[in-house]
């Protein structure tokens, strides 16, 4: 079967070669050079400037947290789709895919209508009685726009992994005495781990290089590390710093990489 | 009860999805041309919306790219899922790590990273590049999407299909195809709705004259968004909705039977 | 067989993925070919910033085809022309960028003989203040100029607002809304201090500087084109707004005033100019031509409500209110500290970006 393997792999290693390898060689040459187009270690040591690394840090923050948020409310919506068993993955799919259909722009612009201080929410609240939100502008703007933005990147590899487990494994737990957290600790959670790391990553990934939601709900005054790349590109024009800027952030490829390996290292017994 | 509890929760959240969603519809018939004031009920944007030859021709442009973009993507990306599990866990993890860079890397970098490898290979900027960069960073989607599923896998199935006499490619097709199918639909649903959605990568490398939805409501940011583009956004989603709703309630029946049989 | 089989398919996967390559790569080369009868010009404009009727128009007149293209920002056009990328042939940045434009050899001298209608009917004054960019007045052609000012709600504030000083006042805590880009964000910091809006000085921009941070908590957000939907909704009680955008949010909220700082301020241009290596050169003077015509930079004006620089125009427009309109057509004579931008150098640049940094990450 590995001989096999080897030249399937072929359309996608040449594809990755040719549009992400070299383009990516040219964003390294870029963030090792200077202006003059000597080499320099300068564009990536500026990570360490005061600014960048609390921009840095803010992001890794606030997407450490979106991705907990589409967690905790993905896994047991997750679980609740996949025991529906109505047999309609597409159907289900769909449902949150469906407002990705809508341009990302006017979605986000349309979270501003609705937490804005005269926005559709607070004016709600005050047909009720109840006290205003104000969050529009704050950090917890930004968490809700990503966990709104990401949350169908995190349900839909849980959904997939989770429906793909056999009912008479969960059964025969049950038959074997295990209550319902001692199969989900012990029976459901292992099993759904590629979905979950799946999920981690989509959803992490995204949310730490964003830019259009920080400063669309974020009102721009929370600079991350997104828009401080963007700026260097559209504002500043300097591409070095920016091309320097994103490779650091690349060394989250590499985390990214040695976690999969790890995960692979279970998963390699049920391999095709 | 339980049911009620599980119910509420999955409402909320589909609430949560939609509302804007809800807003932008309510606003395609708002009368005034900005978001934040009513100014009474109008269908003159629909109507406007069918004399703009250039936001119909966007459409056109923009459902093309992401039909092939995804198209194209979902094949490769499916095979690439298949050769990977037959890999070393080094290579593999290298190809994983590959594969996670378009996502990872700020859009804006791939944007012109693509835009340097286009002129540097002097392509002809055009639909063409952005298919070509769509189907880069909708390769992952669909990897990310099929990998579960494939690592879910019983390799010893196929095994039996190719003891009982089948070739590799009917293996294949009867017996991991069905499984990874769910994979791979979500993968190219996923893909299309990416490249639906993509502003930066696109504005970087299409050509002169070619425009997505996407890239024709960001250059409307600085005068204002269309009101004719919510329209549009409602029109594409209610198609859609309905869409599913049709293909999807009728055989719902059968499938219950199906299952009650099971 | 088992071999050759897998050779066969060996070769089909091959086949598929390589197809797939080059399908792609062919359709890279269909890309925006012929024209109209006489043959194309290739136009790069901002978003929203010309009255498509206007378009056809010419298309029609000169059976010239127009292969319209938009840009967000100048930083955002800049790197496609420079590149190459797509061939443009008539572009429309603003001031500060036609100065860097020239000085990286990007622009093509124009050949005013070929376009009479910029002569007559754009005002001297503006090619004037265009000597800012373009010193000699080879480059480029004003296209619309505006002011950059305060867009206030009456019902919100106490007094009227009428320096950038009142940006700073706490009273208005939250309800400031501030240009989220760089030279306009520091052009109020630097008028506010009393400073030229070009200054490179190290420690007038310190000051600059610091004033921006002591004003950001009071600051709501940092914002460019919602400023208008915004201060219509009554979300905030005053924005720093282009003047080309205070005709049109007073005809949505009758409550806004736009006011020119007496501290002074930023006068703008954006201004036509002809690329280099455009492929089409004597199409597009005669689309600038064009649209330096009375009646169509009119219609332009009715569309955009960004002032016109052009005087043949300004006596078409039937509204009198408009046409001697304070907002659209301000006696510039009256204001003291008017400036317009200039590109600063890659150097002037990257020490206003780092300074805006580091306000925006305190």
């Amino acid at each position: 079967m590995t001989s096999k393997n080897k030249w399937l792999s072929a359309p996608y290693t040449l594809w990755s070669v040719v549009f992400i390898i070299i383009p990516l060689c040219m964003i390294f040459y870029y963030g090792l050079t200077d202006k003059t187009g000597a080499f320099t270690l300068e564009n990536i040591a500026a990570m360490a400037t005061a600014e960048h690394a609390k921009a840095l840090r803010l992001s890794i923050l606030l997407s450490l947290v979106s991705t907990l948020f589409c967690f905790l409310l993905a896994y047991p919506l997750a679980m609740i789709l996949a025991n529906m068993k109505v047999n309609q993955h597409s159907f289900i799919i769909l449902i949150f895919i469906l407002p990705m259909w809508m341009n990302f722009l006017l979605r986000t612009l349309a979270w501003q209508t609705l937490l804005e201080k005269s926005g559709v929410i607070n004016n709600i609240l005050t047909f009720f009685h109840l006290p205003n939100i104000n969050i529009i502008n704050t950090p917890a703007a930004i968490v809700l726009g990503m966990v709104y933005n990401f949350l169908p990147f995190m349900v839909l590899p849980l959904y997939n992994s989770l429906s793909k487990i056999d009912d008479n494994v969960i059964n025969a737990a049950r038959d074997l005495g295990a209550n319902g957290i001692h199969t989900f600790i012990r029976i459901i959670l292992p099993l759904s781990v590629p979905g979950i790391i799946s999920g981690i990553t989509m959803v992490f990934v995204p949310a730490l290089t964003t830019f259009v939601i920080s400063t669309l709900l974020g009102g721009s005054k929370i600079l991350l590390i997104g828009n401080v790349i963007e700026q260097e590109f559209t504002q500043a024009s300097n591409w070095h710093l920016g091309s320097g800027l994103s490779i650091v952030l690349m060394i989250f490829i590499i985390l990214n990489m040695i976690i999969s390996a790890i995960f692979d290292k279970d998963g390699e017994g049920s391999m095709l | 009860m339980k049911t009620a509890v599980k119910k509420i929760y999955i409402a909320l959240i589909i609430l949560f999805l939609y509302a804007p969603i809800g807003t932008l519809m309510v606003l395609s018939f708002n009368a005034s041309k900005t978001r934040s004031k009513w100014g009474g009920f109008t269908f003159k944007w629909y109507a406007a919306l069918f004399r703009n030859d250039d936001i119909l021709k966007a459409l056109f442009n923009t459902l093309l790219i992401a039909f092939l973009s995804a198209l194209i993507a979902t094949v490769i990306g499916t095979i690439a899922c298949i050769a990977m599990t037959g890999m070393k866990r080094r290579t593999k993890a290298v190809m994983m790590g590959v594969t996670n860079i378009p996502m990872l890397n700020a859009e804006i970098v791939t944007g012109i990273s693509l835009m340097l490898l286009f002129i540097s290979l002097g392509f002809r900027f055009g639909l063409g590049t952005i298919l070509l960069s769509h189907i880069t960073f909708n390769i992952p989607y669909v990897i990310l999407s099929v990998m579960p599923r494939m690592k879910q896998l019983n390799p010893s199935t196929y095994e039996a299909a190719l003891d009982l006499g089948a070739s590799h490619l009917t293996a294949f097709f009867k017996v991991v195809f069905p499984d990874l199918l769910p994979g791979i639909l979500s993968g190219f649903l996923m893909a299309f709705t990416m490249s639906l959605d993509d502003f930066i990568i696109t504005h970087f490398t299409k050509g002169a004259g070619v425009d997505t939805l996407s890239t024709k409501i960001y250059t409307e940011v600085k005068k204002g968004i269309k009101p004719e583009m919510y329209a549009l956004s409602t029109i594409i989603f209610v198609t859609v909705l309905v869409l599913l709703l049709l293909v999807n309630l009728s055989p719902e029946k059968k499938e219950k039977n199906l299952q009650g049989n099971k | 067989m088992k071999t050759g089989k897998r050779f066969n398919r060996k070769k089909t996967v091959f086949a598929a993925g390589a197809l797939a390559l080059f399908s792609a790569a062919a359709l890279t080369g269909c890309g925006s070919s012929g024209g109209g009868e006489n043959g194309q010009v290739i136009v790069y404009n901002w978003g929203e910033y010309i009255d498509p009727d206007t378009v056809k128009m010419f298309e029609e007149e000169t059976g010239i085809e127009v292969v319209y293209d938009e840009f967000e920002t100048n930083e955002i056009m800049y790197p496609k022309v420079e590149s190459g990328a797509a061939s443009y042939d008539v572009v429309c940045p603003s001031d500060y960028m036609i100065s860097k434009m020239i000085e990286n050899d990007l622009l093509a001298e124009i050949n005013f003989d070929n376009i009479p209608n910029a002569r007559a009917n754009i005002g001297a004054q503006y090619f004037e203040q265009s000597k800012g960019f373009d010193p000699e007045n080879k480059y480029s052609i004003p296209y619309c100029w505006g002011t950059v000012g305060i867009l206030y709600n009456k019902t919100m504030v106490e007094e009227p607002i009428t320096t950038w000083a009142q940006l700073w006042d706490e009273k208005y805590a939250d309800n400031i809304l501030m240009q989220d880009s760089v030279r306009d964000a520091f052009m109020v910091a630097e008028k506010l201090n009393g400073y030229s809006m070009n200054t490179v000085d190290p420690a007038e921009l310190e000051t600059a500087k610091n004033a921006l941070i002591e004003q950001k908590p009071l600051v709501q957000a940092y914002v460019i084109d919602q400023v208008r939907d915004k201060m219509i909704g009554g979300e905030a009680a005053i924005g720093v707004i282009y003047s080309g955008e205070a005709i049109y949010t007073q005809r949505e909220n009758p409550d806004l005033e736009y006011v020119i700082p007496e501290e002074g301020t930023n006068v703008w241009i954006d201004s036509w100019v002809i690329l280099k290596d455009a492929p089409n050169k004597e199409n597009a003077e005669k689309f600038i031509d064009f649209m330096c015509r009375g009646d169509i930079a009119v219609k332009n004006f009715d569309y955009i409500t960004y002032s016109t620089p052009n005087d043949a125009a300004r006596e078409l427009i039937e509204d009198e209110a408009i046409r001697n309109s304070e907002i659209a057509f301000p006696d510039l004579s009256k204001y003291s500290n008017l400036e317009t931008y200039s590109y600063l150098g890659e150097d002037g640049d990257a020490l206003y970006n780092e300074l805006w940094k580091e306000v925006k990450s305190h």
